[in-house]
C-alpha cells in the first residue's frame, strides 16, 4: 500500500502505477496526435495549390496511424486496468465520442485515398474530410477533458448528468483552447519537416497563433486551478497542478518567440512540452476520481473512483510486465521511423506523376 | 425500439463490416511480402511490377480495416458497458494487448514500406512489410482469443460479482483456450484463401484481357500467368487447412456448446451415428423435416462423437442442470457462476436461432468449396501456356474467386456469434444483460444511421478505386535506389 501525500485513501500500489500508464499513453497520443490533428487543419491554410497542400499531407504520411494506435492503446489499457471507468466513460459520453470516431473515420480515409485519384474536385472534397476530421476530435477531447476537470456528476455507476450540461463555458474553453493549440503544434512540426514557401508560411502563422494559444492555455489553467483546485480525499495535488499548468503556459509562450525568431527545433519542443504540461495538470486534478464528481454523502467504496473501477491486482501484474516490456520497445521502433522520414521535405520533392505507384 | 436490438444489429453490422477487410489485410500484407521477396532475389522488374501492383490494392483496402477497427474498439465500452464492467478483468487485457503490441507493429511498419522504398536499404525495406504481416497475426490472435473466451470461458473465476482473472495461470489458459487453438488457424488460413483469390482472380482477369486485346508490355503475359497460378496455388492450400481445422472445431464445438452444433444441424432428436444433413427443405422449427439429403453417419464423424444430442434434450437438460458442456462438465467460471445464472435468467430459452445457425453453416462451407472448385478450374484453364476464354463466364468466375471465400468467412462468423446465443459470455452472461443501461436507444439508433450511411459512402469509394487499379494492371516501374539528393521527388506521395 501507498499513501500518496496525505490521502485518506488507502490507494495500491498497481492502482497508482495503472493510473499513471494510461495518464502516460493519453499524454503521447495528444503530444503525437496533436501535431497530426493541427496539420491536417492547417492544409486548406497552408497550402495554396495542389503541390503544397501535398507537402504539408506528407509531412505526417507515413506516421499518423501509428500515432494514432496510441489512442486506442489509451482505450484499451482503460479497458483492462479500468473496466469500471472504460464503461462509464465510453457509454456516459456516448455522442461525443460518436462524433471522435466519425472524425477518425473520415481522416484516415482522406489520408489513404487523396492520392488515389488525380482530379482537384475529389482531392479538395477529402482535404476537407482531413480537415473536419481533425477538427471534430481536438474539439471533442478539449470539452470531455474540462467537464473531467469539473467532474462529471454519477450516480456510483454511472454519468447521470444531462448532454447539454457538458457545455458550460469552462468546456467551451477548454474545446477552442485545445483546438488552437494543436494549431499552433501542427504549424511548429510543418515548420520544422519543411523548406521553402510551405516553411515560411507555418512559422509566421504559427507565430502569430501561438500568443492567442498562450492566452487560451492561461485562461484554462487559471480557471482550473482556481474553481477545481487538484484536492480530494486521494490527496492535495494543487501546488503540482498549478505548477503544471504554468509550465504549460511558459512553454508555450516560449514556443511562440521560438517560431517568430525561426528556431524550428526550440518551437515545437516548447508547444510538445506545452500540451504534454497541460495534460500532467488535467490528470493530476484528474487522481483519483478518474473525471467523476465524488460525492461526499457517499463512502468513498461505493463512489465511481480509481479504485472502484480498478481491475483485480492479476489483470494490473500481467499488464505492467506487459506495459514495461513493450512500451520502450514501441517507442524505440516509432523513434526509428520518425527519424528513417527525418528529411525535409519541400514542393520540389513532390513528384509530377499525380498518381504515384504504390 | 429495443435498445438490445439496435446494439445487437450495430455490432453484427460493424464487425461484418470490419471483417471484410480483415482476410484481405492479413492475406495479402504475405502474399506481397512474398512477391517482393521474390524481386530482392532474382532483381526481375516483374516481381517488382507484381509486388507494386498488389501493393496497392492491399493498401486501398487496409485503409478501411483501420477505420473501422477503431469504431470496433470503442463500441464494447459505448454499447455494451454492462458486459464491459463485468468482464473487464478478463478481456480487456487481450483488448489493449492487441493495441500494444499488434496495432503498433503494423501501422508503424505499414507507414515505413508504403514511404520507404527509397529511404532504407532493400532487404530491411523488405522486413518492414514481413514486420506488419506478422502484426496482423498477433492481432488476431489476441482479439480472437478475446472472442474465444466468450464461447468457452476459462481462466476465470468469479468473485467480487464479476468475472476475475484466475491467477496467472488464468491468463495462460486464456491463451491456450482450445476453441482459440483451433479458431486462429481456421481463420488465418481462411484468409489466406481470400487473398489467394484475389491475386488469382484480378491476375487471370487480365489474362483473358490480353488473349482479347493482345499484350500491353513485355512480360505482362508471364507475370499475370504466374500470378494467377500462384494465387490459385494459395487458396487450395489455404483450403485444406481450413476443412481440417474447421473439422477440428466442430468437435470442440460439439463439447463445450452441443447445442450450437445441434442447431448447426438442426438435429432436434438424439441421434446415434447420427447423419450429416446437406439439404433439409421443411419446417425447421418444427420437428417433422418434409424433404432430405443425408450423408448417413457423417455427423457422428464431425462431431467425433457416436451419441449426438439433439435439440429437445439439450433444452431439457439446461433447464434440469443448468449450462452443460456435452459430457456434463462446466469451465470454473460457469460452475462458480451456476447459481446465479439459474437465478438471473429464469425462463431463458439456450437454443439459438436454428435456421439461422443452420444455413449460415451450410453456406460457409459450400462458399469455401466454391472457392475451391474455381480455383482447381483456373489452374486448369491457364496451364501451360494456355489462355482463358475472355467472355462474361470467365469474368464472373475471376470475381467469384475472392468473394466466395470472403462471404464464406463472413457467414462462418454469423454462425459463430449467432449460435452461441443466448449468450454474449456460453453460459454466463446473456446478451440483454450486457448492454449499455444508461444509453438511450435513440442514441444508438442516430449512431447506427450515421455509421450507416459512412460506411456505405466508404463502401462505394473503395470498390471504385478498387476496380480502377485492378483494371488498369501493373504499373511501369523505375529502378530504385537509395536516396541522397535532397531534391528528388518522393517514391511516394499521398
Ligand atoms: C482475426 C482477426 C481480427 C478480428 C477478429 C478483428 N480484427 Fe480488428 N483488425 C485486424 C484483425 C482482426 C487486423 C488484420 O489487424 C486489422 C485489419 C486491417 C488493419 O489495419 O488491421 C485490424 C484493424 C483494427 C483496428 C485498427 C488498428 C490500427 O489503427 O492500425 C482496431 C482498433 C481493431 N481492428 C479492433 C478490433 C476489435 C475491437 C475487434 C472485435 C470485435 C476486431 N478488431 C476484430
Ligand atoms: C473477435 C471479435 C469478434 C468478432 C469477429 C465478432 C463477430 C461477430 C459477428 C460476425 C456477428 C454477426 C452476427 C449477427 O449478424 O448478428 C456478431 C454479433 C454479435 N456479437 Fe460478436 N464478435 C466478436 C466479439 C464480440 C464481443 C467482444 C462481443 C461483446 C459484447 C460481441 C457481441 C456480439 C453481439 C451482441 C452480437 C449480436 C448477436 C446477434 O445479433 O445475434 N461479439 N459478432
Ligand atoms: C468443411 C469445411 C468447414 C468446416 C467443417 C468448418 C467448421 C466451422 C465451425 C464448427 C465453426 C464454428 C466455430 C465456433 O462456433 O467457434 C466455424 C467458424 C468459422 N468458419 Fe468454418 N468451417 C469450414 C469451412 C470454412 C471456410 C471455407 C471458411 C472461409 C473461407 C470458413 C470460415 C469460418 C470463419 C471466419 C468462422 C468464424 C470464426 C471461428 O469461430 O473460427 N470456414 N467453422
Amino acid at each position: 500500500m501507498f499513501n500518496l501525500l496525505e490521502s485518506t485513501v488507502a490507494v495500491p500500489t498497481l492502482t497508482l502505477v495503472w493510473f499513471v500508464l494510461v495518464a502516460v499513453l493519453w499524454l503521447g497520443y495528444f503530444f503525437l496526435e496533436g501535431f497530426d490533428y493541427g496539420v491536417a487543419m492547417l492544409i486548406p491554410v497552408l497550402g495554396k495549390n495542389e503541390k503544397e497542400k501535398r507537402v504539408v499531407v506528407n509531412t505526417i504520411g507515413p506516421v499518423w496511424d501509428g500515432n494514432e494506435v496510441w489512442l486506442l492503446t489509451a482505450g484499451g489499457a482503460m479497458f483492462a486496468a479500468f473496466p469500471g471507468w472504460y464503461a462509464s466513460v465510453f457509454s456516459g459520453l456516448y455522442i461525443p465520442l460518436l462524433l471522435v470516431l466519425v472524425g477518425l473515420i473520415l481522416r484516415g480515409v482522406a489520408f489513404e485515398y487523396r492520392s488515389k485519384h488525380p482530379d482537384s474536385r475529389y482531392r479538395t472534397t477529402l482535404d476537407w474530410f482531413a480537415t473536419i476530421g481533425s477538427f471534430l476530435p481536438s474539439l471533442v477531447f478539449g470539452v470531455g477533458f474540462a467537464n473531467f476537470v469539473i467532474g462529471l456528476p454519477n450516480d456510483g455507476l454511472h454519468w447521470n448528468g444531462s448532454f447539454w450540461a457538458l457545455f458550460g463555458p469552462f468546456a467551451l474553453l477548454g474545446g477552442v483552447m485545445l483546438v488552437v493549440l494543436f494549431l499552433v503544434h501542427g504549424s511548429a512540426f510543418i515548420a520544422l519537416k519543411t523548406r521553402g514557401i510551405i516553411h515560411d508560411r507555418a512559422e509566421s502563422f504559427g507565430a502569430r497563433l501561438g500568443w492567442a494559444a498562450a492566452v487560451l492555455v492561461a485562461l484554462f489553467v487559471i480557471c482550473q486551478n482556481v474553481f477545481w483546485p487538484a484536492t480530494s480525499e486521494f490527496g492535495d495535488l494543487s501546488v503540482f497542478a498549478w505548477a503544471a499548468g504554468i509550465v504549460a503556459i511558459l512553454a508555450i509562450v516560449g514556443a511562440s518567440f521560438a517560431i517568430g525568431k525561426g528556431r524550428d527545433g526550440w518551437g515545437f519542443i516548447g508547444t510538445g512540452l506545452s500540451v504534454v504540461a497541460l495534460f500532467v495538470g488535467v490528470f493530476l486534478k484528474m487522481y483519483g476520481n478518474i473525471g467523476f464528481a465524488q460525492d461526499e454523502n457517499v463512502a468513498v467504496a461505493e463512489r465511481l473512483n480509481m479504485i472502484t473501477a480498478a481491475s483485480s491486482p492479476t489483470t494490473l501484474t500481467i499488464m505492467t510486465w506487459a506495459a514495461v516490456i513493450f512500451v520502450p520497445i514501441v517507442i524505440g521502433y516509432q523513434s526509428w521511423s520518425y527519424w528513417v522520414f527525418s528529411k525535409r521535405i519541400s514542393t520540389k520533392n513532390i513528384p509530377d506523376e499525380v498518381e504515384s505507384a504504390a | 425500439m429495443d435498445p438490445v436490438a439496435l446494439a445487437r444489429w450495430q455490432f453484427g453490422i460493424t464487425t461484418v463490416y470490419h471483417f471484410l477487410f480483415v482476410p484481405i489485410t492479413i492475406g495479402m500484407s504475405m502474399l506481397v511480402a512474398v512477391f517482393q521477396t521474390m524481386w530482392v532475389r532474382t532483381s526481375k522488374d516483374a516481381y517488382l511490377r507484381l509486388t507494386k501492383f498488389f501493393g496497392k490494392l492491399f493498401l486501398i483496402n487496409f485503409a478501411l480495416g483501420v477505420v473501422t477497427g477503431i469504431v470496433q474498439e470503442f463500441q464494447f465500452g459505448m454499447n455494451w458497458s454492462e458486459y464491459s464492467r463485468f468482464v473487464g478483468d478478463v478481456f480487456g487485457a487481450p483488448l489493449a494487448l492487441e493495441a500494444l503490441l499488434a496495432f503498433f507493429l503494423e501501422s508503424t511498419f505499414i507507414g515505413l514500406w508504403i514511404f520507404g522504398w527509397d529511404k532504407l536499404p532493400k532487404k530491411l525495406h523488405l522486413a518492414t512489410i514481413y514486420l506488419a504481416a506478422f502484426g496482423t497475426m498477433l492481432s488476431a490472435i489476441f482479439i480472437l482469443a478475446a472472442n474465444s473466451w466468450m464461447q468457452n470461458p476459462v481462466g476465470t473465476v468469479f468473485r467480487n460479482g464479476r468475472a476475475e482473472l484466475d491467477g496467472v495461470g488464468g491468463f495462460v489458459e486464456i491463451l491456450s483456450n482450445p476453441v482459440l487453438m483451433v479458431t486462429f488457424p481456421h481463420v488465418i488460413s481462411a484468409a489466406y484463401m481470400v487473398a489467394g483469390g484475389l491475386v488469382a482472380g484480378v491476375a487471370g482477369w487480365h489474362l483473358a484481357k490480353i488473349r482479347r486485346d493482345g499484350e500491353m508490355k513485355d512480360g505482362d503475359t508471364s507475370a499475370y500467368r504466374f500470378a494467377t497460378k500462384f494465387g490459385a496455388w494459395v487458396l487450395l492450400g489455404a483450403s485444406v487447412f481450413t476443412v481440417i481445422s474447421g473439422d477440428q472445431q466442430s468437435k470442440i464445438m460439439t463439447q463445450v456448446q452441443p447445442v450450437k452444433m445441434a442447431a448447426a444441424e438442426a438435429l432436434f432428436e438424439t441421434q446415434t451415428n447420427a447423419p450429416f444433413s446437406v439439404l433439409t427443405i421443411g419446417n425447421l422449427e418444427g420437428t417433422e423435416p418434409l424433404f432430405e439429403i443425408q450423408i448417413p453417419g457423417l455427423l457422428s464423424f464431425l462431431a467425433g462423437q457416436e451419441t449426438v444430442k439433439g435439440i429437445n434434450n439439450l433444452r431439457e437438460e439446461f433447464a434440469e442442470e443448468g449450462f452443460r458442456h456435452a459430457d456434463g462438465g462446466q469451465s470454473l467460471l460457469q460452475e462458480q457462476f451456476a447459481d446465479e445464472l439459474a437465478a438471473n435468467y429464469p425462463g431463458i430459452d439456450p437454443i439459438p436461432n436454428v435456421p439461422i445457425s443452420y444455413w449460415t453453416f451450410r453456406l460457409m462451407m459450400g462458399l469455401g468449396f466454391a472457392g475451391m472448385a474455381l480455383a482447381l478450374a483456373t489452374l486448369w484453364f491457364v496451364r501451360k501456356d494456355k489462355f482463358p476464354k475472355p467472355g462474361p463466364i470467365w469474368t464472373l468466375a475471376m470475381f467469384a474467386m475472392p468473394l466466395a471465400p470472403l462471404f464464406a468467412i463472413s457467414f462462418g462468423w454469423i454462425f459463430t456469434e449467432m449460435g452461441r446465443q443466448p449468450w454474449v459470455v456460453a453460459g454466463v452472461m446473456s446478451t440483454a444483460s450486457g448492454v449499455s443501461t444508461s444509453v438511450p436507444a435513440g442514441n444508438v439508433l442516430f449512431s447506427m444511421i450515421t455509421y450507416t450511411l459512412i460506411y456505405g459512402a466508404l463502401a462505394v469509394l473503395e470498390v471504385w478505386l478498387f476496380l480502377k487499379y485492378a483494371k488498369k494492371g501493373l504499373p511501369e516501374v523505375a529502378p530504385i535506389e537509395v536516396q541522397s539528393d535532397p531534391d528528388a521527388p518522393l517514391t511516394f506521395a499521398y
